[in-house]
This record gives C-alpha cells, structure tokens and sequence, in this order.
C-alpha cells in the first residue's frame, strides 16, 4: 500500500448529512422501476424488449447500437410499462412495472468472463478514460482503476454498500480484461488489502475521490492508452455475478441535504421513483425543494415524479430559494453568505462549519479573470484555465497536449462550484469530450 | 427594501424586449444586479455556487484603493498650500481642497468610461461588466492633477475602446486600461503630464483655495527633479523649498500623481488584496524583488551621467510611481501572467525594468508605468512557455511507456 497525499481542493461541509453510518431508513420496495438511457453515456440503444413485453431481472431491455453485446438489463421482473420517448424519438426512460416474481437471470460462469459481464448489465456501469464514456469491449484497457469513495459534499460511504467479501472475486475477473493492474485507491483510514489488487491511500479533501484524480497521481492516461474506471460497489457487484451467477440490483442510497427531516441510508432497488425514497422525509418550510439524484456537484436536477439515476446511490434536497431579494448581496459583511474566498467575511468564523446553501448562482457569467482558482480545485498536473481555453475554441491539438484525455467533466465539478466568473465548466468539458470522440472515430 | 423591489419589478417591462425603454435594457439589468444579488438558481452544472462574484471582487480592490484615494486628496491639498505659503491651514481644509480638486476627474472618469460600457453592453446584449469600477478609479489616481478635464475624458475615452472593448470587453484586454490611458495622455501631451506644472494644483478649486505662489516653490516631483541634477550631488525639495526624505516618501507629503504618493497607503491596499487572495502575492514580490535588485545594481555603479543611480534602493522604491504600479497595476490578472511560475518572472522583469528605464533612460523620470504595459504584451509570451513545460512533460511520459 502507498499513501498519496493531495493538498487541492476542497471539502465543502453542507448541514444535513447523516450522523451516523448505521442510520437506516427502511427497505423501500418500490412498484416501478426506471432506467434512463442518458445515464450510460457513450451508448446509443436499440430496445430489446418492447412495451407490455416480459422481462426477468437481470434480462436486456437494449443493447448498443454499435457494440451489440453491450446490454443494458432490468433490475426487477416485470412488464416495460412505458417507453418514453422525447423530441425526435430519443428513448428518455424505460418503465418497468414490478410483477413481483422473482424471475431473475441465473447466467452461465463457464462463458468466458467478459461476455458474463457484457450480458449481465454491469457493463455500463464501467467507464474509460479517455472520453468518460462506457468502454469499448473490443479494446483492452492498459489498467483498470476504482475508487473505494466518494469524496463530495454529503456523499454516501461506498464501503457501506459494497459487499467486501466479493471484492477479491471482482479483481481476480478484472485481472483477465487487461494487462496491466487493477488499482484501488481508499480513503484515509479505510484502506483494505484485496488480494490481487493494488492498492493506494489518499490523503486529501474533494476530489480525492474522483477516480480521474487518483489515476492522474497513479499512472496518468497518455494518448492512444485507455483505462477503465469503476467504483468498489460495482467491483463488489462483478464479484458477486461470478460468485452467485446472479446480478445484485439493490442498493443502498444515501438521502441528505437541508430539506430532509432525517437523513439516512435506505435500501432499494436501481431506477426507483423518487417519490418512493423520499416519502415523507422531505422538510416541510418555506422553500421550494431542488431534488437532486447525487451530489450537489455532479448530480442530476430531478422531479418527485422522476427517478433514481446512475450511479443509484445519493440524493440530495437543498432549497431553491427563487425569490429571496438580497439587497447589495455583492455588499455583504455577513459571515453566513458562504465564501471559500476571503472576500467575504466566512472565513473569520472558520470554513470548516456546516453551511446551509441554494441553488441560487450568486452572480452573472463573466470571462475568467481570477488567477488560479480552477487549479486551485484540480489535484492534477493540468493547467485547468489553458484546458477550458482550448476546449472552448475546440482546438484538438492543444487539447490533447494540455491533457483532455485525462479528465471528466466531474473533475472539474469543484472548480465550477468555486468559479467567481460562473462558468459552465462541466458542460464545457463534456460538450468537448464529445465532440472529440465523434472526431476521432 | 421591499418597496425597492417592487419598484424595480414595476418598471422592468418598459426596458425588456419591445417596451419603450428597451435600449436602456443593460442599464436596467445593471442597476437591479447593482442593487439585489441574482436570484437565478442554476438550470445545469452545480447545484450551489460559491457566494463570491465579480462584483464582489471589484469592490474589494475599490476599498483597497480608498486609503490611496483619501490621502491623494489630503495630498493635492497639502501641496497646494505649501505652494501658496499657506502651511498652517487646517488638515480638513487641505482634505475638502484635494475633494474638490479630484471630483471632477473621477466623475470624468467614471461618466466617459462607464458610458462606453453601457453603450457596448446594449450593442452586444450583454450585462454590463464591472471591470471599470476599477479602471474608473485608478485613472484620477496615476494622471497628474492639472491634467485638463477634457485631455482625460479623450484619454479615457480612447483606452476604453481601443484597449478593451475592440478586444471584447473585460476580462479580454491585452494591456491594463488604465495605464493605457495614462500612455495615451503622456504621449499625447508631454508639456502637461511632467515638469513644474502638472502634479500641484496651484489654482483653487471651486473658488476654495488659491493664492500667490511662494518664491521658493518648485513643482517638480522627486523624481522629476532627480533626471533633470546635473553634477554628482542629489538635492530634492519639497514645494516649499524644504528638502525632503525618504522618510518623506514614504508617508506621501511630496509632490505626485494623487494615488502614487504615500507608500503607507498603499501598503495598505496591498495588505487588503493580500489578505482577501484578490491580488496575487506572487507578483506583488517580484516586482518589488525585480525593482530593488535593479535599483541596488544600480546604485553599486553610481554615476553623473545617470543621476538616479545615485538614489539609495529603499528611495527608489518609495519614489515615484512604483509602488502603486506593483500593488495596483501589475496584478491586474487580466493583462499579467496567469500561470504561477510565469507571474514571477512577469512580476520580476516589471520591476527590473521600471528601474532601469528610470534611471537609464533620462526622457522618462519614472518607468513604472512603461515596464507594466511592456511586461503586458509579454505576459502571454512567459505563460505560453511555462505552460509549454507541461505539454513537454506530458508528451515525454507518452513516449517512455
């Protein structure tokens, strides 16, 4: 084990996190499941299943346009309610009404391990760098990272959901997809020998969870390499496929934020309606809720009629504060408008408190004009400012000299939160990942 | 504030799309960002925001500005009845004196500059920005006090334009505006930015003040009188005919550009960036590190042909311009280097500079000004090197796999 100390970034302490790991919400069996093709990005589907057809848990609902064996399956058996289609017929959700069988897919071990997994739904659960999208099953990656936790605001434990005693079975398949290694890398305190794994210890705030940051301080992604990515849950979930033969789709999802009465752990199944999960924890004041399926960083904005997205194991409620007037706010002296900078007065009472915060942006977009503040937030050897740059004016060459393939958007999460000048820095990247990948094919 | 807002809400249609107002739209937006913080909530990205924005920042270097801008206007009116051999007259009076001298400037300024803004912002549809909040007031504080109202609205008025918005505005500009404006006026009319006449205001001011000139009074700033010493002994005096000190310079009762004078001052103002992390301290140093070994060069080779080496280092910093340059102009992150090993060697080069044109070059007493707009044009240059470090390092890792 090496320890890998990180002096960027930053931990943002938000009020309503849950106190104790062991705080347990009940077990919600929900009626419906959902699972939205944007999730998985990278994948173009092509359903398998059509409306009111049957399918087991753990059976293909769609597979890849291009890499046919890339299946995404159901969660639950039941019957596709509703597939929801939005402007030009882009399939938006796949509704799948609970039969309450239990008809799972019982798949064969003797196959060879990469078609279990292509077929088992675990697949798209993978990413790879470069592009941040769900690997190529053609290609063997030079090495296979994962991260054993979430560093962002109120995250979930993942050690808590993750079944351990799978763990060493999941590297051991992983070991047979690439050449190189599988490394692990823990958070500080928590670190667990796996066999057949490396495994590193990061010492650092947010985003020292963020598996581009650890493969960045690792082994970095050069042109023309390509890694995997995964978290310990989903390593977990591969260990338990090729223990059992069956695919573990229940989950523990973390409920947190300010608008919730009392945060907590509950148990349930991919894809469940947010309705379910959080019936009546919501906090009931004043303010409009934004409900959102994962952190408050990276997360998707969602509705109480939506779902549970990918990776299926946080929410977080803040409040959305639409209307609230502060006058001169940019004036402010009061050390409750929270600032990670010293121009407000925060810092005097100690960043490292429990803040209550909404969605408001606080400002308007402006050209970056502060020094440093995205390096600031990026625990890697990028000049973040020079990369945004580039990617902006999309020129390829000097992305790919400034490093586009090493980052996601979710690494620059942070930064964004932290911009004064209010830029789209995630979108920014993203949109640009993309581009370059259409490009390159 | 209640009846406030809804004041504001009540005449917002006349200035959105198709009211009668709508070409004063970006005022409109400019004004309610003014007064009520943006109560938008993010629609994609990150959910929260930190609470700092661009407003807040300028204002922070507004106030780092004020100690600069209070004792300029104490100056201008100490100066003046020094030079009228009116000594005693209270401090109040000198400050009201300095007031009424300095307002016109700032709201020439700001009226001309801000102006400019507002008509862009509309033309382009965007929000106003803030970068002239700063600009506005740096101007009345580097150009000299008889500097003509209409030389400097011309002035500004072209910096404005042709270095910022023709570059798109704020945050985009190659050179500091301000000190542009400052070029613009020292290049186009050199009688009246140096020499006796430009920095003591000898005239009243609204009818306050005024009277004859003592026999004694020389209106040459320090600097001024040191590139025009013939001989190898250095004497500078005061308007009243008095010598005067380093010690003189350092507390700012000397003849200057309003802001320039009092190296107290604008410590302070460097305490302020420092500490709220608005400037970057990286710069700050270097230049003061850049201008002292330049200066302590110099004076190890002292020499008649060049009468500023013969001022001791800690004089040259405190003299002159160069000081408020390095707090106040050379961090301007927009125009520096924006990598961390690039603002030192920006900020050293700026220093090392403005010393030597200062005491090398005798057509220029103070090089402060020149050293920032050159090290301006270069900055892009150093990042472009450091940050071709990285892309070297990064394609060399490519290679040893």
């Amino acid at each position: 084990m090496s320890t890998i100390k990180l002096k960027k970034g930053f931990d943002l302490k938000l009020k309503g996190g849950i106190t104790s790991p062991d705080k347990l919400g009940g077990k919600i069996v929900g009626k419906i499941c959902t699972i939205v093709p944007d999730d998985f990005h990278g994948i173009t589907p092509r359903l398998d299943k059509k409306e009111g057809e049957h399918v087991a848990a753990g059976e293909a609902i769609y597979h890849d346009k291009v890499y046919e064996a890339v299946k995404i399956t159901s969660p639950i058996s039941g019957v596709v309610k509703e597939v929801r289609r939005g402007a030009r017929r882009k399939i938006e959700a796949i509704i799948i009404e609970s039969d309450g069988q239990d008809d799972v897919v019982n798949h064969d071990l003797s196959a060879p391990s990469l078609e279990v997994l292509l077929a088992s739904g675990l697949w798209p659960m993978l990413s790879q760098r470069p592009y941040d999208v769900v690997p190529n099953p053609d290609e063997r990656p030079r090495d296979i990272f994962v991260t054993a936790f979430d560093s962002a605001p109120l995250a979930p434990s993942l050690l808590k959901s993750a079944q351990m005693q799978y763990a060493a079975k999941g590297v051991e398949i992983l070991n047979k997809l690439t050449d190189g290694g599988v490394h692990i890398g823990f958070a500080k305190g928590e670190t667990q020998e796996i066999s057949g794994a490396k495994v590193y210890e990061f010492d650092g705030p947010h985003p020292a969870g963020n598996v581009g940051v650890q493969i960045a301080n690792i082994s970095p992604v050069n042109k023309g390499e390509i890694v995997w990515t995964l978290d310990i849950v989903t390593l977990c979930r591969i260990g338990e496929l090729f223990t059992t033969g069956k695919v573990n789709f229940t989950t523990f999802v973390a409920i947190t934020g300010e608008q919730i009465t009392e945060p907590c752990y509950v148990e349930t199944v991919m894809g469940c309606p947010i309705k379910d999960i959080l019936n009546g924890k919501l906090v009931n004041n004043e303010y409009e809720n934004r409900i959102i399926s994962g952190n408050v960083l990276t997360g998707i904005k969602v509705t109480e009629e939506e779902w549970l997205r990918a990776p299926y194991r946080h929410i977080t409620v803040i409040p959305e504060v639409k209307n609230r007037d502060e006058f001169m706010g940019w004036l402010s002296v009061n050390p409750k408008r929270f600032s990670i900078y010293r121009m407000f007065t925060s810092w005097l009472t100690g960043l490292n408190k429990e803040v209550s915060m909404d969605a408001r942006m606080k400002g308007g977009e402006r050209a970056i004009v502060r020094l440093g503040e995205y390096d600031r937030m990026l625990p890697m050897d990028i000049y973040a400012e020079f990369l945004i740059k580039a990617v902006i004016a999309f020129d390829i060459d000097k992305m790919e000299q400034l490093g586009i393939y090493e980052v996601a958007p979710e690494d620059f999460a942070l930064a964004e939160y932290a911009d004064t000048s209010k830029i789209e820095l995630q979108r920014i990247i993203r949109e640009g990942l993309d581009r370059m990948r259409a490009e390159m094919a | 504030m209640k009846a406030l807002r809804n004041y504001m809400n009540k005449i917002k249609p006349h200035f959105q799309e198709g009211g009668k107002l709508s070409k004063l739209g970006s005022v409109y937006d400019g004004m309610e960002t003014f007064l009520f913080t943006p109560n938008t909530t993010s629609s994609s990205g990150v959910h929260i925001h930190d609470g700092s924005d661009m407003k807040r920042t300028m204002t922070t270097v507004i106030i780092a500005l004020l100690p600069c801008l209070l004792f300029g206007m104490y100056n201008i009116g100490l100066q003046h009845f020094l030079a009228i051999g009116q000594p005693d007259e209270s401090a109040m009076s000198m400050f009201v004196f300095g007031l009424l001298a300095l307002l016109p400037v700032i709201v020439v300024s700001y009226v001309v500059g801000l102006g400019i803004e507002f008509i862009s912002a509309q033309i382009h549809h965007t929000e106003i920005q803030e970068g002239f909040l700063v600009t506005g007031l740096l101007i009345p504080l580097i150009v000299p006090i008889n500097t003509p109202l209409w030389m400097t609205a011309v002035a500004t008025a072209f910096a404005v334009i042709f270095a910022k918005e023709v570059f798109g505005g704020t945050g985009m500009n190659i050179f500091n505006v301000a000190l542009i404006t400052r070029a613009v006026l020292f290049f186009s009319y050199p009688s009246k930015m140096s020499g006796d006449e430009a920095f003591v205001k000898l005239d009243s001011a609204f009818g306050y003040g005024g009277g004859t000139v003592a026999d004694t009074f020389t209106g040459a700033t320090p600097l001024g009188q040191v590139a025009t010493t013939v001989g190898d002994s250095l004497s500078l005096t005061g308007v009243d005919g008095n010598a005067i000190t380093t010690f003189d310079a350092f507390m700012g009762t000397i003849a200057g550009s309003p802001g320039e004078t009092s190296m107290v001052c604008i410590l302070i103002g460097a305490l302020i960036l420092l500490i709220t992390g608005v400037a970057s301290w990286r710069v700050m140093l270097s230049v003061f590190v850049g201008g002292f070994a330049m200066a302590t060069l110099a004076n190890a080779l002292p020499s008649a042909t060049y009468p500023a080496s013969m001022l001791d280092p800690v004089a040259q910093l405190c003299f002159g311009g160069f000081a408020f340059a390095a707090v106040f102009m050379a961090t301007d992150p927009v125009t520096g280097a924006r990598t961390n090993t690039g603002q030192y060697i920006y900020g050293f080069l700026i220093g090392v500079i403005a010393m030597l044109i200062r005491t090398y070059n005798s057509g220029y007493p103070e090089g402060a000004m020149l050293a920032v707009l050159l090290m301006n044009a270069f900055a892009p240059l150093i990042d472009h090197c450091v940050v071709s470090s990285n892309i070297k390092r990064r394609a060399r890792r490519a290679l040893n796999k």
